[in-house]
């Protein structure tokens, strides 16, 4: 299964959408890597490396990001990775990303179909 | 010419640097980004100097490397994975040498800002860390072909980086959060562009030391 990673400046952030999208998908691989190591506002390399690892698998991975540094956080996190060619940032609303990614890698969708889903998200009207 | 206690004692004074001027950067941080470079670097290099201790039997290529891996998992912001880049980027030009030549320390502030704009996809102008960083590298590049010391080559690039934070007042940001501003970004002087003046102020007290 496709596996998720949201990175946020906001650890709460990063959880809390993680916990939505579960609500909708428990089954889904989603890593939570929000915020600095000691809960600070910002976005840790490190962290989201470490985030990349724990969903990494052959399907592929999927990265959802809020905004500024949390884009050249997740590329740096990527290229630490060998063999991260399935290995996706995409350009997503985090929360709604999070929620359809979720569903979408849940029932088993290819990577190419989990990114094609996530970029929709941008156009998702909610009323 | 640079030697392994040299670079020690730039890491070290850029860190002193960055805890003097915490407030300042993320003053103007605060005028038009989200106000926390200052917080951010201090706090990047705050974790750099614990780890100086351990830096004494390492390499000059282990040393940057070291200062780039913790910039970016401790600074939070922007800054981590600009700095991170360039300070990895350096690290690796320094392979294998014991000391840094005249030329060495070109490439490796060559290869730092060759970093930066990979990782910020930039370029001059857009006022960035690049507005200060490239005018100084470029002055440092010409004295040092003319035949100059280190001191003067540094004296000069650290001329030509604060000539380039004053240049950012008067140009309108398209690159990170300032951005969102527009026009409204003029007049500003660019937090990232003033802390990279400070690095080339701390590499020219280093020179400036050692006589070079």
């Amino acid at each position: 299964m496709v596996g998720i990673v949201i990175v946020s400046h906001s650890q709460k952030i990063a959880e809390g959408a993680r916990e939505l999208a579960l609500q909708m998908a428990p089954s889904a691989k989603i890593a939570s890597a929000g915020g600095m190591k000691n809960g600070d506002i910002g976005t840790d390399v490190k962290k989201i490396f470490a985030g990349i690892k724990e969903v990494k698998c052959d399907e592929g991975v999927v990265i959802l990001v809020d905004l500024g540094s949390a884009v050249m956080s997740s590329e740096m996190a990527i290229e630490m990775i060998p063999e991260n060619e399935n290995i996706i940032l995409v350009d997503s609303p985090l929360v709604e990303g999070a929620i359809f990614g979720a569903v979408e890698a849940s029932i088993g969708s290819p990577l190419t179909k989990v990114v094609e889903v996530l970029k929709g998200a941008k156009n998702y009207k909610k009323f | 010419m640079a030697t392994k206690a040299e670079v020690l004692d730039f890491v070290r004074i850029y860190g002193d640097k960055m805890a003097e001027h915490r407030q300042e950067l993320t003053d103007l941080d605060q005028a038009i980004g989200d106000g926390d470079h200052g917080i951010n670097m201090n706090r990047g290099f705050k974790a750099v100097d614990e780890k100086l201790p351990t830096f004494a039997d390492k390499t000059i290529e282990e040393i940057l490397k070291a200062v780039g891996m913790t910039l970016v998992s401790k600074v939070g912001g922007a800054s981590g994975p600009l700095y991170g880049t360039a300070f990895l980027r350096a690290g690796a030009s320094a392979k294998g040498k014991e000391a840094l030549s005249d030329q060495d320390v070109i490439l490796a502030f060559d290869e730092g800002v060759g970093g930066i704009q990979y990782r910020g996809k930039a370029v001059k102008g857009e006022k960035t860390i690049l507005d200060s960083m490239i005018p100084a590298i470029d002055a440092m590049k010409r004295s040092i072909s003319e035949g100059k010391s280190m001191t003067v080559a540094l004296e000069e690039a650290e001329k030509a980086a604060w000539a380039g934070v004053e240049y950012t007042k008067t140009i309108i940001a398209t690159k990170g959060r300032a951005s969102y501003l527009g026009e409204r970004s003029i007049g500003h002087q660019d937090p990232g562009a003033t802390s990279m003046a400070y690095l080339f102020q701390a590499a020219r007290e280093v020179a400036q030391k050692s006589g070079k």
